[in-house]
C-alpha cells in the first residue's frame, strides 16, 4: 500500500533526476513562478502574508550582498528601505498637490486621485524610492566604507537609528504622525493582488540580478574583499569602487521594496513602518545565517523558513510569538552560524564541485604527447 | 641596465624605533636581487615603505624611474609593483581557480569589465600558472584547506598572474618542505628569465638566496651594511658577525632577540 501511494512522487523524482542540469533549473524556476502566481487566488486570505515573505527574500538578498559575499556586516540596510518609502511618498503626493500642505491636513481632507494620476504617481514614485536610495548609499558610502569589522557595523547602526528621529523631527513629511498614502482607485481584492505581484516581481528581479551579478567579476572581487581586504588592496583591486557599487545595488532593491511595501500598508511613520530596526532590520540578518550567508540560495530559503515560523508562531502562540522568535533567532546566531546551504557545502563538498581533480596537469594528454614528441625531435 | 627601483634615503621610525634609517637599494631590472638580515633589521619594513603599506619619514622611492613614496598601495600595486606576505595571504574561502581569477591585473579595469565574466583563455591561462606551481589537480579546492607551503605556491602563482613588472618576495620558502625548494628555485628562475619579471627576494636560507640572487643586500639595525655578489657577501666579515651573534659583540642588542 504504502509503496503504492508513493510511487507518483518516486515518479516524479526519477523524471527530475533524469533532466539534465538546465531543464531541472527551468522546472524548479517555473514551479515556483507558477506557485508565485497563482497564491493569491489559491490562498487569498494569506495574499498579505506571503507578499510579505516575497518582501523577507529581498531583505536577506540584499542584506547578503555585503554581509554574506563582501564581509561588511551592515546593521543599518533597513535605513534604504524606509528611504524608498518615503521619497515614493513625497513624489505620489507631490506631483499633484503640495506636501507640507497634504501633511498637514493628513485624514481632514479628502483627496482624491483619479487612476491615471494614482498610477503615474505609483511608478515614478518607486522608480525615485530605488534611485534615491542609491543616492543616499553613495552619501553614507563615503563615511561608513572607512569603517571596518565591528566599527562599520556600529556606523552603519547609527544611521538606521538617525533616520526616524530625523524624519519624525520633519514637519514637511508629517514628522511621527506619518502619512496617509493616497487611496487606490479600485477594489481591495484588486488592491491587495496590485501590491502583492509587484512584491513577487521585485523579489524575483533581485535574485535574477544577482544571480547574474555572482557569475560575473563582480562577485569574485566582493568574495575577496571578504577574506582578505588588505591582500586585494596590495593585488591593485579597486575596492572601494566595488564596495560602493555593492552597497548602492543593495539600497536600489531595498528602496524599490519600502515604497511598494508602504504602498500596501496604506499608511507610513517612522518608527514602525520605515525604519523597524529591531524587526525587519534584525530579521535579514537571522534569515542569512540561517539559510547559509554568502551563498545565493541560502537567503532564500533562509527567509522562507524563517518567514513560515514567524507566521505560524502568531497564529498558534500568540502571546509566545516573541520568545518563540527569540529562542529561534539565538539559537541560529549560536549553533548554527553556516546555515542550511553552508552546512550542505560541509557536509557534501561533492555537490559544489570541492574536489580534487585526477588529471595531473593542465595539458591534455595530446598536448603532453607533442611536446614529447618535439622534444624528441630535438634530440 | 635600468633600475627598476630606485630607494633613496628611505627613513621610517615607528615610535622611538628606527626601523629604516637612511636605506638606499636598487633593483636593477630583469635581474633576482636579494635581501638579508637578522630578525628585526627592517627587511620587511623596507618593503611595506616601497609598496605604499605605510608613509614613509623622509626619503624617495622611485619605480621605473616615477616617484612612488606619496602613492597608495592600489595604485602602486596596478603600476606593476607587487609583493607577496610572509604569512601567506590568499583568498582562504575561494577555490583556487577563483584565487587566480580575480588576479588578474587591474590596471585597465573599467566600470564596464567589472561586469563581465572572464573569458576562457583567462581560465586556461590561470590553470596554467597553478599547473606551474604543482597545484592544478587541487585548483578546485578551498585554498584555505591548502598546506601552508601550498598556499604559499598559490600565492606566487596569483602574483605571477597578476603581470607584475617587480615582485617583492617576503621569504617564499619558509614553511615549504625542503624537498620542494629547489623545485621552487627552478620557478622563481624561470619567472625571472621567461617571464621577464624582476625579483626583490627576502630570504633566510642561505643556501636558497646564494644561489637564486645576483646581488644581495644585507641590512642591519635599519641600515644597509653590506651590498655586493652572493660571494662577496658570504664572505664579509660583517655579515658574518650580524648572522652569528656578531650584535651580541657591538653590544646594541636592541633588536628584541632573547
Amino acid at each position: 500500500m504504502a509503496e503504492r501511494g508513493a510511487s507518483p512522487l518516486i515518479a516524479v523524482g526519477r523524471w527530475v533526476h533524469g533532466l539534465d542540469p538546465n531543464m531541472r533549473r527551468i522546472v524548479l524556476y517555473g514551479c515556483i513562478l507558477a506557485a508565485g502566481i497563482s497564491a493569491p487566488f489559491v490562498f487569498e486570505a494569506y495574499t498579505f502574508a506571503i507578499a510579505v515573505l516575497w518582501v523577507m527574500i529581498l531583505f536577506a538578498l540584499t542584506w547578503d550582498i555585503l554581509g554574506g559575499q563582501m564581509g561588511y556586516n551592515s546593521l543599518g540596510n533597513i535605513a534604504f528601505f524606509g528611504i524608498g518609502m518615503y521619497i515614493c511618498a513625497i513624489v505620489q503626493i507631490g506631483l499633484y498637490y503640495d506636501v507640507a500642505l497634504y501633511t498637514a491636513h493628513d485624514g481632514a481632507v479628502n483627496i482624491h486621485y483619479t487612476p491615471e494620476q494614482y498610477f503615474t504617481g505609483l511608478a515614478l514614485g518607486i522608480v525615485a524610492g530605488g534611485l534615491g536610495a542609491m543616492a543616499f548609499a553613495v552619501v553614507f558610502g563615503l563615511i561608513v566604507f572607512g569603517l571596518r569589522g565591528p566599527y562599520f557595523a556600529i556606523g552603519t547602526l547609527g544611521v538606521a537609528l538617525a533616520a526616524p528621529e530625523l524624519i519624525g523631527a520633519w514637519d514637511y513629511v508629517g514628522g511621527g504622525g506619518g502619512i496617509s498614502l493616497p487611496n487606490y482607485p479600485g477594489g481591495p481584492d484588486e488592491r491587495s493582488r496590485l501590491f502583492y505581484y509587484l512584491c513577487l516581481i521585485f523579489a524575483f528581479a533581485t535574485f535574477g540580478f544577482l544571480k547574474w551579478l555572482y557569475s560575473t567579476r563582480f562577485g569574485l572581487a566582493i568574495n575577496a574583499i571578504r577574506d582578505d581586504e588588505e591582500k586585494a588592496e596590495g593585488m591593485g583591486l579597486h575596492t572601494m569602487r566595488y564596495k560602493m557599487i555593492g552597497w548602492s545595488i543593495a539600497a536600489f532593491f531595498l528602496g524599490l521594496s519600502g515604497a511598494v511595501f508602504g504602498n500596501m500598508i496604506g499608511f507610513i511613520e517612522p518608527l514602525e513602518v520605515a525604519f523597524p530596526t529591531v524587526t525587519f532590520g534584525i530579521f535579514m540578518i537571522v534569515m542569512c545565517l540561517m539559510g547559509g550567508k554568502g551563498t545565493l540560495w541560502g537567503p532564500v530559503i533562509g527567509a522562507t523558513l524563517f518567514h513560515t515560523i514567524k507566521e505560524v508562531t502568531w497564529a498558534h502562540m500568540l502571546g509566545w510569538q516573541w520568545v518563540a522568535l527569540g529562542v529561534l533567532i539565538i539559537v541560529t546566531v549560536v549553533f548554527f552560524q553556516q546555515g542550511i546551504v553552508g552546512w550542505l557545502k560541509n557536509a557534501f563538498p561533492e555537490w559544489y564541485g570541492i574536489t580534487v581533480d585526477e588529471a595531473v596537469s593542465a595539458e591534455s594528454d595530446a598536448d603532453i604527447a607533442a611536446r614529447l614528441t618535439r622534444s624528441e625531435a630535438a634530440e | 641596465m635600468t633600475e627598476m627601483i630606485e630607494v633613496r634615503g628611505v627613513t621610517k621610525a615607528f615610535g622611538g624605533v628606527i626601523a629604516n634609517n637612511e636605506i638606499s637599494v636598487d633593483v636593477p631590472e630583469g635581474r633576482i636581487t636579494g635581501l638579508i638580515g637578522p630578525n628585526g633589521s627592517g627587511k620587511t619594513t623596507l618593503f611595506n615603505s616601497i609598496v605604499g603599506y605605510h608613509p614613509i619619514d623622509r626619503g624617495s622611492v622611485k619605480f621605473e624611474g616615477r616617484e612612488i613614496s606619496d602613492m597608495r598601495v592600489q595604485q602602486i600595486a596596478r603600476l606593476g609593483l607587487l609583493r607577496t606576505f610572509q604569512q601567506t595571504r590568499i583568498y582562504s574561502k575561494m577555490n583556487g581557480v577563483q584565487n587566480m581569477l580575480i588576479s588578474l591585473p587591474h590596471h585597465s579595469e573599467t566600470y564596464k569589465s567589472m561586469f563581465q565574466k572572464y573569458p576562457p583563455e583567462v581560465t586556461e591561462k590561470a590553470e596554467r600558472l597553478l599547473d606551474f606551481v604543482g597545484l592544478y589537480q587541487k585548483r578546485l579546492l578551498i585554498s584555505g584547506e591548502l598546506s601552508f607551503g601550498q598556499q604559499k605556491l598559490l600565492e606566487f602563482a596569483m602574483a605571477l598572474m597578476n603581470e607584475p613588472r617587480v615582485l617583492l618576495l617576503d621569504e617564499p620558502t619558509a614553511g615549504i618542505n625542503p624537498t620542494l625548494i629547489n623545485g621552487l628555485i627552478d620557478r622563481l628562475k624561470s619567472a625571472s628569465s621567461e617571464l621577464g619579471v624582476t625579483l626583490f627576494v627576502i630570504e633566510h636560507n642561505m643556501s636558497v638566496i646564494m644561489t637564486l640572487a645576483d646581488n644581495i643586500y644585507c641590512l642591519a639595525n635599519g641600515r644597509v651594511l653590506a651590498h655586493g655578489a652572493p660571494d662577496e657577501i658570504q664572505n664579509d666579515q660583517r655579515v658574518i658577525n650580524a648572522y652569528l651573534g656578531g650584535h651580541y659583540i657591538a653590544d646594541d642588542g636592541d633588536d628584541g632577540e632573547n
